[in-house]
């Protein structure tokens, strides 16, 4: 038997090059309309934010890189290793999305993701992150203050505490499968501090979508507090008169309690909170008082004995 | 090649003693398996592939592999006394000084790369933090015992006294497992691990103790 032989096609027939790229330019374009018309303007991790305005809050300090910010976390939801969650978050569907605003407030609403991103103007901050682990970082987050929100909502004078509720759901959320800790992760703020300028509403960082193993689609971050206090990938916002218990303080209560501040005189019970290694950086800095907003912050907890509020 | 390694496992299994052949080739290829952590951290620090965090990856990597090869160790004797296999023994000492060996990298990992010899820090450290608390004097514990593992400070100490010595393997081993389970913030799973293999391995010598006392 002879082997086939593919015949051999004219160069009569052969599309030009400069054609052929240009039909494929022609495809992208108006598949890329079309698909435009159909998404809003940036939802997915990577692509980059619109109109983000530069903001005063910034530390005069290097970034940290964004290959560290995105891969090295801390967020059980999808595991306890630093590695886990930029390795298994991409799973976790960020759209559709809404978080619901309710408890003590006048006008309680279930708030569409894309109709929160359009809420208030986007700002870039450059935030200080200390972690209760004693390591640190400089992020470039993208939010707008939570106060923003609160305000439409109208609070009453029952407000006294803001508990934040993060999304619950194991198949999403594989390290939601163990019981390292109590899910929902739940954290709360007393309400003065929730409205603090400072309280950043995030939905991106370095200028881009929130990466979903940093909390997509929308979280907190506050600056002047351990980051296990800002939380990731919120669902619900709910205005209450007790003190919320967060899911660190069940964990262990004589660990970790409701106010978290970055305190270098307070030690963990198990470390010192001293000195803090900041990512990429080989001797380790003092931790700041409020990790460095004392001057923003400080009144918050005037006259209270913070060595028992820790 | 497959053959060649069946019939070496084959051999080990059945065997109580090796050919002093073999066993040289079974010493040669566990030293160079012992190996390997330590040459993977290295090559990542040379890479630059350890993380964001490459000085906390350093300490963890060689604090879990001083456990492992102390769990290892400590796994000779009850093997020997279930399976009939004596050659086993005979890597004790390498196992061993595998232990101590990653032991010092911990330490040292602690020392230069994390405190940079904040000689304040360290001694606060030691009093005030239960995990170095217990941490540190089970490293030192390591230090007589790698000290008189070779034949001439066994002949020099006497078999009697060497092996009361050397019975300080296991407050060693219990201190090193108690570190690792003090320092993890919430995920007990690793020490967890580690404490149960230790209580069995240590509950295979209570029960010899308590038979051979009756």
């Amino acid at each position: 038997m002879k082997p086939y032989k593919v015949p051999p096609i004219k160069s009569s027939e052969i599309t030009p090059k400069a054609l052929f790229d240009a039909r494929r330019k022609f495809m992208r374009m108006a598949g890329g309309a079309g698909l435009a018309a159909l998404l809003p303007a940036a939802a997915w991790a990577g692509d980059k934010l619109p109109d983000i305005k530069k903001s005063a809050y910034n530390v005069a300090e290097a970034l940290t890189p964004f290959k560290d910010v995105t891969q090295y976390n801390n967020f059980y939801e999808f595991g306890t290793g630093k590695d886990d969650p930029a390795a298994k978050a991409g799973r976790m569907k960020t759209r559709p999305w809404t978080v619901t605003v309710d408890g003590a407030v006048n006008k309680a609403k279930v708030f569409d993701i894309d109709e929160l991103l359009k809420l208030a103007p986007l700002e870039e901050r450059v935030y200080r992150l200390r972690c209760v682990e004693a390591w640190s970082m400089v992020v470039p987050w993208v939010g707008f203050s939570l106060a923003e929100l609160i305000k439409r909502v109208e609070p009453t004078g029952n407000a006294k505490f803001v508990e934040l509720v993060s999304l619950h759901d194991p198949a999403q959320m594989p390290g939601q499968k163990s019981a390292v800790l109590e899910w929902p992760y739940r954290e709360g703020l007393r309400i003065d501090e929730a409205m603090h300028p400072l309280t950043l509403l995030t939905v991106g960082l370095y200028g881009e979508v929130l990466p979903n193993q940093n909390g997509a689609p929308i979280r907190i971050v506050l600056p002047w507090k351990y980051g296990f206090k800002s939380t990731k990938s919120i669902v619900g916002i709910r205005f209450v008169e007790k003190q919320p218990v967060s899911s660190w303080m069940k964990a262990g209560p004589a660990e970790y309690g409701f106010y978290a501040n970055v305190n270098p005189e307070v030690d963990h019970p198990r470390w010192s909170q001293a000195k803090e290694r900041r990512i990429g950086e080989f001797l380790k800095r003092k931790t700041l008082m409020f990790n460095g907003y004392a001057d923003q912050v400080g009144q918050l907890y005037a006259g209270m004995d913070l060595q028992a509020n820790f | 090649m497959q053959v060649w390694i069946y019939r070496l496992i084959f051999k080990m299994a059945t065997l109580k003693n090796l050919p002093n052949k073999t066993l040289a080739g079974v010493k040669a290829a566990v030293f160079v398996l012992g190996l390997i952590p330590v040459f993977k951290l290295a090559y990542g620090a040379y890479a630059d592939s350890l993380g964001a965090n490459p000085i906390e990856k350093i300490t963890h990597v060689t604090g879990y592999w001083t456990l492992t090869f102390l769990l290892i160790t400590l796994s000779a004797t009850p093997l020997r006394r279930l399976t009939d296999w004596s050659w086993w023994i005979r890597l004790r000492r390498m196992l061993g000084l595998f232990a101590f060996f990653y032991g010092c990298l911990h330490f040292l990992a602690y020392l230069v790369l994390d405190q940079f010899f904040d000689w304040d820090s360290i001694a606060k450290d030691i009093l005030k933090r239960p995990y170095i608390t217990v941490g540190f004097p089970a490293f030192l514990l390591m230090i007589p015992l790698a000290i008189t593992s070779n034949d001439a400070m066994m002949r020099r100490l006497g078999g009697k006294r060497w092996r009361l010595l050397h019975k300080l393997v296991y407050p060693c081993a219990i201190g090193g497992v108690v570190h690792y389970w003090w320092l993890v913030k919430k995920d007990l799973t690793n020490p967890i691990a580690f404490a149960v293999l230790l209580a069995l391995l240590l509950s295979v010598r209570a029960g010899h103790w308590l038979v051979n006392a009756h």
